[in-house]
Order: structure tokens, then C-alpha cells, then sequence
């Protein structure tokens, strides 16, 4: 409960009407669903940790838009808002996730093998590959709403649970608030080292209070798997390196995931996850997999045809600049990941960034040939 | 529209007792706020030591009184609306310091809170007014503009006149923990009030939401308009939320008195003017205020008051008048004097830049103003201020002509 407005008997002195935020310059998920009967409904409810439904819509309502994509405009607060708040939530899912439906169910599937090919993108045009998810630990409260207490248990016991990898696993956890000016240049250095979160979309939703407290960043010592504790989500976990191996990219990454997860069963600390959802994350943008598998990829001439856009609309691919989301592209180099996150598994939405790709580099080739790619155009996804 | 609230009752130290009426078909259910249980969501599962924040970087009020006992004390009580102790203090867990002034570190969710914390308030109090003891003293109010001796400036040094506080509605909840619907009672309250404002006072209210991109530059040239809170000391206490749902600028004709609705109070009042004639600003200020205080009343409103510490504000610095007056005015050479600060600070003044707080000056001119709020009343601040801006005025005419300047004695403070 970070703001002062969560006390709901309090509230309920008052009419819907004069509660009811002001959407009307509004364009985000949230707001095109919020109607005045889902609010008076969702009003006096709220999950057994305490959080309201004007504590999931804060950061909408904060934020009526955002100039390049339609943002979510809501967050969990723990697992169950999921289920206290699904008469706005399911809406908001299914219009975030293709349709997706109440009655939908989710495929996990971590399974690396079951990916084909992926290690062979031409590393002359796919610099790095990566593929990054998100875990919440059940049994506490997510980063909009958790106290100080619950988030230096997570701390704690994610600490307890990497410390504890070895082999190509092995690493070191850097908290945040203790690590040296040496250790803080270098995790630059390396692009590891997060930031407290400026962006109101985030900082609107509370997940930025008592930075940076209980926060860090553990990595192997290889440099190829990393995880953030504490920042947008319980547990951020990355993996990558260099060049267009995907697929051992995906490997250590469903590997490392697994065994993290036993550890943290073992401490009876699963992951958040039901078979409607999938893994239950703070933003329902990221229910399901909540995989972004990418890579940076050059891709001048690709990116300048005027197909480009609804080329990677047909692979069910998203473009970001190198600095990731709502950045430029510097140098035709292009960020390329998958678009969505909920009704496909983690295998099958590598599989299409791995396709995809290896599609678009072929046709980055015709182009410098001087030849057209109208024929190597595919079909929707 | 059907306001539901009426009578509050009540203006003594006790919390208010809020009224609700309710306004229409569902024919009035009356509630008195200390039933209005807010069952704030307890939900702790770790004891006080396992919450208590790392204050050891920290740099502010709230973080110098914090002790875990007094944390520990503290952490599981609510205000009657339900405001705990973890979220008057976030901004200053949030905030551990400013390069340049130690700031409060906390604010107040709603009159109740000054009450329930305050183990940690009056010691931050305490400190911040300079030895004001809340706990034994009591502060004075006195809006009487006609005790102002002197007050005209001379004008080829003082450009501008200004004074400004705050006033809150007693009953609704403080910009940190009101909700829409308080947010925007609070809107109506007090827009409803000023339109009864006549001759020299009446003016007209443009709200946030709904101004013309015709009065919102006339308004930013005016200097009138204030923008969405950037600074991470206010946003971190949840003051910018659902903005700009009921904010709002209420100015009068004449453009010499200003409201600003639900920034970062739930009014701010200002009177100002070019020139150096302080004392009708303040003429004006109190007029103003009394007038303002008695519309509201007409309606069954009060603002929130009490002996111990006269008006109270959001932030604990704003208490007592919540008074700072203050003028522009050239001083190009006393402000390159060595002795500059330290004359400021034995007249209980102080300086910032032309642009308000945490402003550079530009061109030798300062905004000179009041360092106090509580403990004097707003005649006693207004008198400090003139007689200061009289004698560093004095000061910049001595240099001027190669004369010495001397540094006054320290005006008497508090034990």
C-alpha cells in the first residue's frame, strides 16, 4: 500500500462518481476498460495483502498515455489481484495478449531441446542474443506493494538460492546499496548494472520506494546469466552473450531457471504460476512466459523498406533500439524480439525469434545484392 | 451537485469529527469519523526491526528521530482515515538528502497524523523550527495587517512583494493520502468560496483539466501557473497522483491574489505585486484570508487549526503561519560582501534565487524572505521581514557610497 488512498471503508463514503478517476484524455489498456460498473464492483474489494483496485489502476491513471505504445496502465500487487480484480484484469489481458481468453490455458515448456536449430545466426549481422524472463516468488507481495521487510526476504533467500549454483552457474550477488565504486564501474562496464527506475509508468506504481534498498544484481562468473533482485519484479533473470547463438543462449537460460526454481521449492518458495496465466508478474504484459528473447541485429537496409514494419508484424517480432524499450536505433542496428508473451511457451516463442531472424538477415543480404524480397515476404504468423 | 458532507464540529484541539450527509435518494446516513473505521490492511508479518529503514546514508529530519524504538512504536497505528507511519515517512526513505538544506524527510496524511506520530513529528518539529517545543508552547496567529510599521520599499531595489501560505480544509485528507473524490471536495469547497469574493478580490478559477491553451499562456506569463510536482521529495509522498484531476488556479482581476488548488496543499494563497509596498500586500493577504475563512464557514467548513501549531500543512515545515514573505530586490554588492550570509542569518532571513527554491540569483537580485514559520505570528514575520529588507537595503546604499556596513545582533529566538 504505498499511497495514502488504499483505505478502502474510507473511500466507500463516497459515491462511485466522485471516485472515479478522469479518463477521458486517457489512452491506455486500463482506461479502455476501467468502465464506472467495473469500478463500483471492484471498489470495496481487496486481496488479503491489502491491495485495492486504485492501487492497480494508480499508475494508468498517473499516466494517461505514452506516445509509441499502448501501455498496460495497471500492476499487481501480490498473486491473488489476479483473481480479487479479474473483471478488469481479463479484459485487460485479452486485449494485451491477442485475444486471450478467460478460459485460455497457458504452455509452459522450458525445454531446450525441443528448439530447432537457433545456433547458427550469422554473427556478422546478430551481435548478441538474449533472452530475459521474470519469476515472483510465492508466498509475498510484488514490488508495487511489498514492505521493506517482505523485500529484503526476497533478498534474502533469492541470495541463498543463486549463491548456492555452481559449475557454469557459479557467481557473486553485488547488493545494491553496498557495492564498491570499482564493482559499480565494472558492472557498467559490462551493461549489468540497473537503475532506480525513472519512469512514471514504474515510479507512479511504487515499485521504486525505499531504492535501493534489498536491490542487487547477481551474475555468474562467466558473465552469461545474470539476475536483478528486487527491481520491476521479484527476480529479472538474463541470459546472453555475444554473437548469434540463441540456442545456447536458451540452453543455459531454461537450465539456470530450473535449477533456481528447485532450490526455491525446496524452501517452499515456488515461482507464482497457474495454468491460466503462466507465471504471474507485477505487469500483466509480462503473464505467461514473460520471455523477451532478442538480438541485436543489423539490419540498415531491411529497416528502411518500407515492408519493414509489417514484416516483423507477420513474425509476431517487436523492434526496440539498442537501449531497449522507448530508445532509437543507433546505426541500423536493431533490437528484435519476440512480441508476445501469453498463450505460446517459451520454446515456441524462441522458435520464432530464431526463425524470424534468420529470415530478416537473408533478406538483409538481397537488399545489399541490390535484389528485391517481395517473394521471401511470409505469411502471418 | 449534491456535496455530501456538511457540519464539522468542533475547533478544538480534539480531531474533528466529520459529519457525512449523505446528499441524495439514499436519504443522508450519518457518520461520525472516529466509527469510520479505515481497517487499514494490517498485514505484518515481520516484526518492527525487520521494517525499520537503513537510514545510515541518510540526511534528513525524519532520519535524524527515527530511532527503532520509536519505529517500533509507531509502525502499527493509523490515523481514523487510515494513514500509517510507513507512508508519512517514504518521501524521506526516498530522499536521503539534499546537497544544499537538510530537509524534513516526512509529511502529514491528514490533521490526525500530527496527533498519532507524534513521538516522531514533534522532535522533527522541534528541530526544524529552530527549538519550537509543540509539546509545551503555543503558537500565535495574528492577520491584524494594521500592526505593520512601515513597509513601503524603496523601489530602486525592490522590484517585487510577495506573501504566501497554505490553508487546509478541515475533515478531508492532506494532498498525500486524499483520494479523488477528497481531492475534488476539496476543489469545490474552496472554489465555491472564492466566487463570493467582491470588489478588489472577485476573480475566476481555471481548472487544470479544462483551461483554454489561450489562459494556460496567459497564465504561464503571468507566472501564475504551476505545473505538475517534479520534485522526487514530493512525488515520492504520492502528492502528484491522479494529476491534474482538481487542480486548479483561482487569481483575481486585478492579478494580486493567487490560489493554487491541491498542489502541493489543499490551498496555497499568495498576494503579490510589483513594486515595494509590502504593506498592502499583506492588507490584502489578510483581508483575503479572513474573507476567504468566512465563506467557508458560511457553508459549514473550517480550516484546519490548533493552538499548539497554528495551521497545519502537509509538510511539518509549513506549520504555525505557513507564512513566507518575501520581496525581489537588488543587492549586487552586499551579496558579494563576505559578511552576506551571516547578516542574513541574524535577521531571520533567508535568500534564494528569483525562480523560488533551489534557484540561482540572477543579475544580484534575490528573493529575500522569511526563515521562520512557527512560533511567531504572521505580523511578527511580515514586521521581520520588512525591518530586514529596510537594513540590507541600508547596507547596499552604505557600499554603494564606500561606506562600511555593520552586522546586526542576532534577533532573539526560542530559549
Amino acid at each position: 500500500m504505498p499511497f495514502g488512498n488504499t483505505h478502502n471503508n474510507f473511500k466507500l463514503n463516497y459515491k462511485v462518481e466522485e471516485e472515479y478517476p478522469d479518463l477521458s484524455k486517457h489512452n491506455n489498456h486500463m482506461a479502455k476498460v476501467l468502465t464506472k460498473d467495473i469500478y463500483a464492483k471492484l471498489r470495496d474489494k481487496q486481496t488479503p495483502s491489502g491491495f485495492t483496485v486504485d492501487d492497480v489502476i494508480q499508475t494508468g491513471v498517473d499516466n494517461p498515455g505514452h506516445p509509441f505504445i499502448m501501455t498496460v496502465g495497471c500492476v499487481a500487487g501480490d498473486e491473488e489481484s489476479y483473481e480479487v480484480f479479474k473483471d478488469l484484469l481479463d479484459p485487460i489481458i485479452s486485449d494485451r495478449h491477442g485475444g486471450y481468453k478467460a478460459t485460455d490455458k497457458h504452455k509452459t515448456d522450458l525445454n531446450f531441446e525441443n528448439l530447432k536449430g537457433g545456433d547458427d545466426l550469422d554473427p556478422n549481422y546478430v551481435l548478441s542474443s538474449r533472452v530475459r524472463t521474470g519469476r515472483s516468488i510465492k508466498g509475498f507481495t510484488l514490488p508495487p506493494h511489498n514492505s521493506r521487510g517482505e523485500r529484503r526476504a526476497i533478498e534474502r533467500l533469492s541470495v541463498e538460492a543463486l549463491t548456492s549454483l555452481d559449475g557454469e552457474f557459479k557467481g557473486k550477488y553485488y547488493p545494491l546499496k553496498s557495492m564498491t565504486d570499482a564493482e559499480q564501474e565494472q558492472l557498467i562496464n559490462d551493461h549489468f548494472l540497473f537503475d532506480k527506475p525513472v519512469s512514471p509508468l514504474l515510479t507512479c506504481a511504487g515499485m521504486a520506494r525505499d531504492w535501493p534498498d534489498a536491490r542487487g544484481i547477481w551474475h555468474n562468473d562467466n558473465k552469461t546469466f545474470l539476475v536483478w533482485v528486487n527491481e520491476e519484479d521479484h527476480l529479472r533473470v538474463i541470459s546472453m552473450q555475444k554473437g548469434g547463438n540463441m540456442r545456447e543462449v536458451f540452453r543455459r537460460f531454461c537450465v539456470g531457471l530450473q535449477k533456481i526454481e528447485e532450490i526455491f521449492k525446496k524452501h517452499n518458495h515456488g515461482f507464482m504460476w497457474n495454468e491460466h496465466l503462466g507465471y504471474i508478474l507485477t505487469c500483466p504484459s509480462n503473464l505467461g512466459t514473460g520471455l523477451r528473447g532478442g538480438v541485436h541485429v543489423k539490419l540498415p537496409k531491411l529497416s528502411t523498406h518500407p515492408k519493414f514494419d509489417e514484416i516483423l508484424n507477420r513474425l509476431r517480432l517487436q523492434k526496440r533500439g539498442t537501449g531497449g524499450v522507448d530508445t532509437a536505433s543507433v546505426g541500423g542496428v536493431f533490437d528484435i524480439s519476440n512480441a508476445d508473451r501469453l498463450g505460446s511457451s517459451e520454446v515456441a516463442q524462441v522458435q520464432l525469434v530464431v526463425d524470424g531472424v534468420k529470415l530478416m538477415v537473408e533478406m538483409e543480404k538481397k537488399l545489399e545484392k541490390g535484389e528485391a524480397i517481395d517473394s521471401m515476404i511470409p505469411a502471418q504468423k | 451537485m449534491a456535496s455530501s458532507f456538511s457540519r464539522v464540529l468542533s475547533s478544538k484541539r480534539n480531531i474533528g469529527i466529520l459529519s457525512l450527509v449523505g446528499g441524495s435518494v439514499t436519504a443522508g446516513f450519518l457518520l461520525h469519523r472516529e466509527h469510520v473505521s479505515a481497517g487499514a490492511a494490517v498485514r505484518r508479518r515481520y516484526p518492527a526491526s525487520a521494517e525499520y529503514p537503513d537510514l545510515r546514508k541518510h540526511n534528513n529530519c525524519m532520519a535524524s528521530h527515527l530511532t527503532p524504538a520509536i519505529y517500533s512504536k509507531l509502525c502499527d497505528k493509523a490515523t481514523p482515515n487510515g494513514y500509517m507511519l510507513d507512508q508519512a515517512i517514504q518521501t524521506g526513505v526516498d530522499n536521503p538528502g539534499h546537497p544544499f538544506i537538510k530537509t524534513v524527510g516526512m509529511v502529514a496524511g491528514d490533521e490526525e497524523s500530527y496527533e498519532v506520530f507524534a513521538d516522531l513529528l514533534d522532535p522533527v518539529i522541534k528541530e526544524r523550527h529552530n527549538g519550537y517545543d509543540p509539546t509545551t508552547m503555543k503558537h500565535p496567529t495574528d492577520l491584524d495587517s494594521s500592526k505593520i510599521q512601515s513597509g513601503h520599499f524603496d523601489e530602486r531595489y525592490v522590484l517585487s512583494s510577495r506573501v504566501r501560505t497554505g490553508r487546509s480544509i478541515r475533515g478531508l485528507s492532506l494532498p498525500p493520502a486524499c483520494t479523488r473524490a477528497e481531492r475534488r471536495e476539496v476543489e469545490r469547497v474552496v472554489v465555491d468560496a472564492l466566487a463570493g469574493l467582491k470588489g478588489d478580490l472577485s476573480g475566476r478559477y481555471y481548472s487544470l483539466t479544462q483551461m483554454t491553451e489561450k489562459e494556460q499562456q496567459q497564465l504561464i506569463d503571468d507566472h501564475f501557473l504551476f505545473d505538475k510536482p517534479v520534485s522526487p521529495l514530493l512525488t515520492c509522498a504520492g502528492m502528484a497522483r491522479d494529476w491534474p484531476d482538481a487542480r486548479g488556479i483561482w487569481h483575481n482581476n486585478e492579478k494580486t491574489f493567487l490560489i493554487w488548488i491541491n498542489e502541493e496543499d489543499h490551498t496555497r494563497v499568495i498576494s503579490m505585486e510589483r513594486g515595494g509596498n509590502m504593506r498592502r500586500v499583506f492588507e490584502r493577504f489578510c483581508r483575503g484570508l479572513k474573507e476567504v475563512e468566512r465563506l467557508i464557514q458560511e457553508r459549514g467548513w473550517e480550516f484546519m487549526w490548533n493552538e499548539r501549531l497554528g495551521y497545519i500543512l502537509t509538510c511539518p515545515s509549513n506549520l504555525g503561519t505557513g507564512l513566507r514573505a518575501g520581496v525581489h530586490v537588488k543587492l549586487p554588492l552586499l551579496s558579494k560582501d563576505a559578511r552576506f550570509s551571516k547578516i542574513l542569518d541574524n535577521l531571520r532571513l533567508q535568500k534564494r534565487g528569483t525562480g523560488g527554491v533551489d534557484t540561482a540569483a540572477v543579475g544580484g537580485v534575490f528573493d529575500i524572505s522569511n526563515l521562520d514559520r512557527l512560533g511567531h505570528s504572521e505580523v511578527q514575520l511580515v514586521q521581520t521581514v520588512i525591518d530586514g529588507v529596510n537594513y540590507l537595503i541600508e547596507c547596499e546604499k552604505r557600499l554603494e557610497r564606500g561606506q562600511d556596513i555593520k552586522v546586526p545582533p542576532p534577533l532573539k529566538q526560542f530559549k
